[in-house]
């Protein structure tokens, strides 16, 4: 190391980005071992119903989540240019394709539960998915909560520009539900389906 | 110019502190300014304050264990709260005082260190004190709440690792698990929160100048454990909320009649409880990184090196967990793989102790109490790292799991290591915390008797291990050559308990009638000896820059200052 001279500009990552990449990599080690769980148990159930029989490809849903990544990603890029209704347009939309994906998780549960006799006490099937799918299901309302403070603060015009970084934070965890969305999909809906 | 202290330009104003309600100095307002306040100094403080008093619950519950053991056939505690106290000894020496005092130490010490004016989150500080406080208030409710529906268990009794099926429904009845199950998962969010903030402060709020590679290596290390909680704690949570899911909806995660596995209990417990060691003796290396180089006066020998190898140890870490699980039945290949992991971490650790006594030779070393307990540190570190060893190797594992060997090993490791470097940390700090000298009289002979009665409580253990004596159980029969072993253990504690009470009333002593401090009694060289003692609430009137590692030494020495080299 040389004799650095201290420059003015002496920039630091922002807490807040620091921050929530360290949230999201907690995050992370915990769905971890409920995705493991889900791995390790796969095929080891005694008794029905299994994965092949009651699982349906839950293709609206996932369309959903998917595509409120991309809406929310529009309302940011309108609330940095300060076009407030646009804003509006898009960050509802993303609201409302959560909500959908909620929406779509609970039917499916109410199918499960009372037409195909599958709770967590079922089996281990049972116990997992529905660990697994719930943790993610209550991450998802979280960040519908996240969402709606949001838009309220947007509606009541509460959003300066030095909260842009707020916002952006927000849709950060947003897109990391929905990268969780993709490793649950692909473990329960995929692996587990195709191959018990 | 490196730093400048308490010159006339500042940055800004203070506001003054809101006079609220009652008058200073009465026992009202001390909680209310305590429970209020978000201040990291404070917190810190707190924080180890809670740690201490926790510590001498454990210990005596720890007492009474060694009371029960010391003839065979002893009468002294019924089976039940045996069980109960070392379930309660275990718990509450790992998470209850282990963590805390970690994280006070890393509160109070890394946003002066790095020249900040406080964490980069103060509010959620304080959140997270007082969900671990509150969590080790509901760990020990459970002696009063425990009994529940079933009139059944009061303190949990499960052991601090809580193996499936021992946590089921059928074989812990009422609700004393759960109190563990709730304070453990409380605890977790807490030590997940403090981690978060204090990995945000490091790499966010460091002073002009302040490089990665300037940064004092206790920083540093404590940036590596901020990492491990945050990649280790959340398995330990997971763990929570499946035994919870299984003991009130009826999951069958750890369930082995309805499909689950009890070994896999082990593995997410462990995947959690190796790294947990480390994250508790990463702190204790952190201290001795600064108070060794400013007792023998020579700077840290291999920075660079020393960064390296912490890391390497925390890499590590996170995959040797299985070595706790030797005689579960794994495959050779999993015995195979994590004994030769487990025996990896021998060479960063052996770098680093290597390091320090690089550090020493040639230095003028001066005896003050935070060195000498750093020597010790150092001795009885090596004797626990060499035992680590000793246990990495399966097939001896495999005749020694669940011995008294392996308790006097960890309690070398947590003792020997961890709790000599904090004590060091106390003595060393003090005098900023305060503004007081610790009496070294007292200091001295805590150190001696808490030394002996140390080694003469924990070294027998290693024999009566080798002889066969399993761990956990209340009671032996006479003649199997374990007697002398367990007396000597005995004795030992009560030669450790007067070491202690010298050491809280030196704290109590110097708090009142200590010398005064000034700034910098040590003549140290990290920014905390730059301010006041005590700092004043926003730590430095004029943030500092830095130029070099040492940057109280370019102040000190202007004319030979350490960034013309580094």
């Amino acid at each position: 190391m040389s004799t650095a001279e201290i420059t003015d500009d002496w920039k630091l990552p922002s807490p807040r980005k620091v921050g929530l990449a360290c949230l999201i990599l907690t995050e992370s080690a915990l769905f971890t071992i409920f995705v493991v769980a889900y791995l390790f148990y796969m095929g080891k159930s005694l008794n029905g119903p299994f994965p092949q029989d009651v699982l349906e490809f839950p293709w609206l849903g996932s369309i959903a989540l998917f595509g409120s990544s991309f809406t929310v990603v529009m309302g940011e890029r309108f609330l940095i240019r300060g076009h407030k209704k646009g804003f509006l347009i898009w960050w509802g939309l993303t609201i409302a394709l959560g909500a959908f994906f909620v929406y779509f998780t609970a039917n499916e549960w109410w199918h499960l539960i009372f037409k195909e006799g599958l709770t967590i006490n079922t089996n281990v099937f049972g116990t997992t998915f529905f660990s697994l799918v719930g943790l993610h299901a209550s991450h998802v309302l979280v960040g519908l909560i996240l969402l709606s403070v949001v838009f309220i603060a947007g509606l009541r015009d509460k959003i300066p520009s030095h909260h842009h970084e707020h916002i952006e934070m927000v849709s950060w965890y947003w897109h990391f539900v929905d990268a969780i969305w993709i490793v649950v999909l692909t473990v329960v809906y995929i692996i587990s389906v195709r191959d018990p | 110019m490196a730093t400048e202290t308490s010159t006339v330009e500042k940055d800004y104003e203070f506001p003054a502190p809101q006079k609220v309600g009652r008058e200073k100095g009465s026992l009202t307002r001390i909680i209310q300014e305590l429970v209020f306040t978000v201040d990291h100094k404070k917190l810190g403080l707190m924080y180890i304050g809670a740690g201490l008093i926790f510590f001498v619950v454990a210990g005596l519950m720890a007492t009474m264990i060694r009371a029960q053991l010391f003839f065979p056939n002893n009468t002294f505690l019924e089976p039940a709260v045996f069980n109960r106290f070392f379930t309660m000894h275990g718990t509450a020496m790992v998470f209850l005082v282990g963590m805390p005092i970690i994280f006070g130490f890393a509160n109070y010490l890394v946003p002066l260190m790095i020249g900040a004016r406080d964490m980069a989150f103060p509010r959620l500080n304080a959140f997270g004190f007082w969900t671990f406080l509150f969590s080790g208030l509901l760990l020990y409710f459970s002696y009063l709440g425990g009994p529940g529906l079933y009139a059944a268990g009061s303190a949990p009794d499960v052991g601090w690792f809580a193996y499936s099926p021992l946590t089921s429904r059928a074989f812990s009845r009422g609700t004393s698990t759960d109190y563990w199950t709730l304070s453990l998962l409380m605890g977790g969010i807490a030590s997940i929160s403090t981690a978060i903030n204090l990995i945000v402060t490091i790499v966010s709020y460091r002073c002009k100048g302040m490089t990665l590679g300037r940064m004092p290596l206790f920083v540093w290390l404590y940036l590596v454990v901020g990492f491990l909680v945050i990649i280790a704690v959340p398995p330990l949570t997971a763990c929570q909320i499946m035994l919870m899911l299984d003991r009130y909806l009826g999951a069958a995660f750890f369930d082995t009649q309805a499909g689950g596995s009890a070994v896999l209990w082990q593995h997410f417990f462990w995947i959690f409880g190796h790294p947990e060691v480390y994250i508790l003796i990463l702190p204790g290396f952190a201290i001795a990184s600064e108070v060794i180089p400013v007792f023998s006066r020579k700077p840290i020998f291999g920075y660079p090196i020393m960064v390296a190898a912490t890391v390497m140890i925390a890499f590590l870490s996170l995959g040797v967990w299985a070595h706790h699980m030797f005689t579960v039945g794994m495959t050779s290949l999993g015995n195979t793989f994590f004994a030769i992991s487990t025996m990896l971490i021998a060479i960063p650790t052996g770098i680093k102790i290597f390091n320090w006594l690089g550090t020493m030779y040639g230095g003028k070393i001066r005896l003050e109490l935070p060195m000498m307990f750093c020597i010790g540190f150092l001795f009885q570190f090596l004797i626990a790292g060499l035992t680590g060893v000793i246990l990495a190797v399966a097939p001896f594992t495999w005749q020694l799991s669940d011995s008294y060997f392996v308790v006097a090993h960890f309690h070398y490791v947590l003792i020997g290591g961890l709790l000599y470097t904090v004590f060091a940390g106390i003595y060393y700090w003090y005098p900023k915390a305060f503004g007081k000298m610790p009496n070294k009289k007292l200091g001295l002979l805590h150190f001696w008797l808490f030394t002996i009665g140390f080694h003469l409580t924990f070294a027998p253990q290693h024999v009566s291990g080798l002889l066969g004596m399993p761990r956990r159980i209340f009671t032996y029969e006479a003649g199997r050559g374990w007697e002398i072993w367990n007396q000597l253990s005995t004795i030992g504690v009560l030669i450790q308990i007067p070491g202690i009470l010298f050491f809280v009333i030196n704290l109590l002593y110097s708090y009142w009638k200590g010398k005064p401090a000034g700034d910098d009694p040590w003549d140290a060289w990290t920014l905390e000896w730059a301010t006041t003692s005590p700092p004043a609430d926003y730590n430095f009137a004029k943030l500092p820059e830095v130029k070099s590692r040492r940057p109280l030494w370019d102040l000190k020495h202007p004319d030979d200052p350490d960034w013309k080299y580094e």
